[in-house]
Formats: C-alpha cells, sequence, structure tokens
C-alpha cells in the first residue's frame, strides 16, 4: 500500500531520517515506535506531503506522492498536537474539511456521535481542552471512508472512555482491511492493537517485524518486553 | 480554490480591522473633499494620506493574518487541497478585501466629488497598490517563520517604500544637480512603487507645470499613453514578484 524508498530528511544538522525503507502492507496495523525526536513525526507528515524529503520516493497505492494531492484522499490523518483556526467553530470546522474534501455523504459518524461532539458545535475551538481538540481531531481522520489512517498519538490527552472508544474504533478499521499507522509511547496501549511493530532511533530504521516475530524471537509475552529485551541487548 | 477562497473570505470579512480600516478611510476621504473647494487640492491630501496608509494597513494587516492562518493552512495541507490553490486562495482572499475596503472607503468619495478621469485612475492604482503590499507581505511571511520577526521586516520595507526611498532620491537629486540625471530618477521611481503612483497621479492634476523641467521629463515619458501603460505593466510586475517568489517558497516549505 504505501512503500517508501531511501526516504531521507534533515532539519540543518539534524538527521531526522536517514535511508528509510519500508514497505507498509495493506490490513496491518502498525505501531510506530521509538524515543522523542527520532524522526517518527518526521516519517508521517512526509507521508502526508506536509514535510518534503530531500531523498527518496514515496510510493502510495504504485503512485509516486510527489507533486500529487488527490492521494490523501485515501488517507485520514490524526496529528498529535491538532492546530486549528481558533476563532472557527467545531462545526465551522467540520463543514469546511466536509467541503474541501467535498464530500457529504457516506460519513462515519461513529465517533462523532460517541464523543458528543453535536452538542459542542458551536464551541470556538481556542476555548476547547487538549482533550476535547483530540476528539475533534480523532472525529475529522475516521469521518471520511479510507483506506489508510495514520494516528500521531492518538491517545495522549483522552479521558480513559473516549481512549476506549478510540482504541475499539481503531481495531474496527483494521478488520476492514484499513492501513493503520499508529506512534505511541504507551506501549501497553498498543498490545491488543498492534500487528507489526516499526522501532526507529536517531532517523534510521532499527527494525520492522510481526508482533508475533517479535515476541517469538525475544521469548517474551509482550510488546513492552520484547521492546525492552531488545534495547537491553543493545546496550550490553 | 473557490472552495478555500470561500472560508477565506468568510474569515476575513468578519474581521474588525477591515471594517475599521473602511470606516477611516471614507471618514477622511469624505471630510478631505468636503473641507476643501477645490476638488484638485482634495485630492492632493487624499492622496498623500493613501500613499502613507494604504501601504501601512495592506503589508501589516496580510502579514500579521498570514502567519495567525498558519493552523488553517497546517489543517487543509492534511487534505487533498494544492499547495498552490491554499496560497494562492490566502492570497485573492486579502488581496479581494484590502481593494473592497479601499474602493469602499476612498473609492466613492473620488467618484462623487473628483473628476472622472482622475478618480479611475486612482482607484485603479491604489487598488494595484494594495494589491502590491499584500503579494510584499505574502514574501515578508515566508522568508521568516518567526511572527515578530516577519512582522519587523514587513514594518521596515514599509518605511523604506514610503519615506526611505523619497530621502534618498532626494538626495541623489541635491548631490547630482549639476548634471543631467532626470532620466535616471525616471528608472528610480519604477523601484518603488508608492512614487510610480504619486508620478502618475500628479501627472494628470497638472501641477507638474510647476516641478520644473524634471517635471517636463516625467510628463514626457509618464504622460503619454504608452507611459501609463508601461507604469502599470511596472506595477503588475511589483504583484506578480514578490508573489510568485512566495509561491515558489512555499511549495517548498515544511509544515
Amino acid at each position: 500500500m504505501i512503500e517508501i524508498k531511501k526516504l531521507t530528511k534533515s532539519f540543518g544538522k539534524l538527521k531526522a531520517l536517514n535511508n528509510v525503507n519500508l514497505n507498509l502492507a495493506q490490513g496491518e496495523c502498525i505501531a510506530l515506535i521509538g524515543p522523542n525526536g527520532c524522526g517518527k513525526t518526521t516519517l508521517i507528515k512526509s507521508i502526508l506531503g506536509m514535510v518534503l524529503p530531500e531523498n527518496g520516493d514515496i510510493i502510495f497505492n504504485g503512485k509516486n506522492i510527489k507533486n500529487d494531492n488527490l492521494y490523501r484522499n485515501e488517507i485520514g490523518y490524526m496529528p498529535q498536537i491538532g492546530r486549528y483556526p481558533e476563532n472557527m467553530t467545531i462545526g465551522q470546522i467540520i463543514n469546511m474539511i466536509q467541503g474541501i474534501r467535498n464530500q457529504q455523504r457516506d460519513l462515519d459518524v461513529e465517533l462523532y456521535n460517541s464523543f458528543g461532539i453535536a452538542k459542542m458545535l458551536d464551541k470556538k475551538m481556542h476555548a476547547l481542552s487538549g482533550g476535547t481538540t483530540q476528539k475533534v481531531s480523532a472525529t475529522l481522520a475516521f469521518m471520511f471512508p479510507s483506506k489508510v489512517l495514520i494516528l500521531d498519538e492518538p491517545t495522549a490527552g483522552l479521558d480513559p472512555i473516549a481512549s476506549e472508544i478510540l482504541k475499539d474504533k481503531i481495531i474496527e478499521a483494521r478488520k476492514k482491511g484499513i492501513l493503520v499507522l499508529i506512534t505511541s509511547h504507551l506501549l501497553s496501549e498498543l498490545e491488543n492493537i498492534a500487528s507489526q511493530i516499526i522501532f526507529m532511533e536517531d532517523g534510521n530504521l532499527i527494525l520492522h517485524k510481526n508482533v508475533e516475530e517479535l515476541k517469538s524471537d525475544t521469548g517474551q509475552s509482550s510488546i513492552a518486553k520484547s521492546i525492552i529485551h531488545i534495547l537491553k541487548n543493545k546496550v550490553a | 480554490m473557490i472552495r478555500v477562497l470561500k472560508y477565506v473570505a468568510i474569515d476575513i470579512l468578519k474581521n474588525k480591522i477591515v471594517i475599521a480600516y473602511t470606516i477611516i478611510l471614507a471618514l477622511f476621504s469624505w471630510s478631505v473633499f468636503s473641507l476643501e473647494d477645490n476638488a484638485a487640492k482634495g485630492i492632493l491630501s487624499l492622496l498623500n494620506v493613501i500613499l502613507l496608509t494604504v501601504p501601512l494597513v495592506s503589508i501589516l494587516f496580510s502579514t500579521i493574518y498570514i502567519y495567525n492562518s498558519n493552523e488553517f493552512i497546517e489543517l487543509l495541507v492534511s487534505h487533498p487541497v494544492k499547495r498552490n490553490k491554499i496560497w494562492t486562495a490566502l492570497f485573492t482572499g486579502l488581496s479581494l478585501s484590502m481593494v473592497a475596503a479601499y474602493i469602499i472607503g476612498a473609492g466613492i468619495p473620488l467618484l462623487i466629488f473628483a473628476d472622472f478621469n482622475i478618480a479611475i485612475l486612482m482607484i485603479t492604482a491604489g487598488s494595484l497598490l494594495s494589491v502590491i503590499f499584500v503579494a510584499v507581505a505574502f514574501l515578508c511571511s515566508i522568508i521568516t517563520r518567526d511572527k515578530a520577526k516577519g512582522i519587523g521586516l514587513s514594518i521596515m520595507l514599509w518605511l523604506y517604500f514610503a519615506l526611505l526611498f523619497d530621502g534618498l532620491v532626494l538626495f541623489l537629486f541635491f548631490q547630482f544637480a549639476d548634471y543631467p540625471i532626470e532620466k535616471i530618477v525616471v528608472a528610480l521611481s519604477a523601484l518603488s512603487p508608492i512614487d510610480l503612483f504619486r508620478i502618475l497621479v500628479l501627472l494628470k492634476l497638472d501641477v507638474s507645470a510647476m516641478m520644473g523641467f524634471t517635471g517636463a521629463v516625467f510628463q514626457d515619458i509618464f504622460g503619454s499613453t504608452w507611459g501609463l501603460v508601461f507604469s502599470f505593466t511596472l506595477l503588475a510586475l511589483w504583484v506578480a514578484i514578490p508573489f510568485l517568489i512566495s509561491l515558489r517558497m512555499f511549495n517548498r516549505k515544511d509544515l
């Protein structure tokens, strides 16, 4: 579904992505993990065309994304920190995105309903708490029919109930055959969701494996323990 | 692009600064023409005010607006919208609102009180001047990510075009008064859209007779139809070049 070839991006002297090669297949739920500043968000933003890499190609569904934007019709994106025009209301934002995507029908309003967005439509974006902003981001990411979901720290800032609703939604999306790319620092949260793990460090790809494979290779019972096992062995 | 433009336009129209700017321009234009019996004198006073305020408001308001639209731009870029279209829609929206404010504020009184030809000239040139400084604002705000630096840069550019440039030309004039530098001064004036506008209007007002030999040279060059076409082409270039550079930079910007 998404093929990344020799992707390189640096910000000044910092190499955010260093010759990264990846193949992300449809129907997988891929967890992107690694320490702060390892290049996760840069990788995601490169796929979305928000960050323009110096070198390398990203092939989305067989087509190079360079100078293309229509492929973004197939992507639902939830940013790490949603930034929205401050004096617009939630309702206006949702209407605007529907207008820009030119899609008023076949909308998935499940999160819209379960997060109770309808009651808050008149609230201005600058008056929202971090968690509510995240709810708006999640609602927008899942609203349009897409083949790929990119979720950057989706549960950060959400209350436990909302976070459970979102997790169920992610699992359901994967069952529908959607490629889900998710970053998180809470390894325990990924336990029941992720089917593959990508581990990055300082812009380098360290590993890309199936969860089952990872567990059996390291002899551990959970994702969290396997990753810690790998990190400890590396130091030693 | 129309779809993006719609949301930009709605947002700007709600903005109180644009409304205040329109009202202040209107108040000033009406009072100038009501106080003076002679419409030509009124135009001269109005010209001086327009040459200071229109560029200042256009460049400052636009720069601040673009920085405040950062979130809007980021939001749109993750959806299927071309970057070109986002930037052009913002530019069109800001330009249209600045031009509308100018035409409602200063254009209507001009049409009522001034000679029709001069009114049309001032409306066209003033609208172009608004758009020029919106374009320069786009360049300022793409050059640096830092809002304070960007606003500083746009104020500096305004100071340069509105005040310093005239000073420099005058300085040259006095230093080389003994030499025939009229043609050079004409060429120099093309480097500032504000001066181009001033020369165009002054020549139409027949006060150029009092500007001596230089005035005659100006009349010779800018007074003809070709001169008019030439100066409007220059003004159009002042819109196109800064905007196209900023568009190029925006297309390559990491968000």
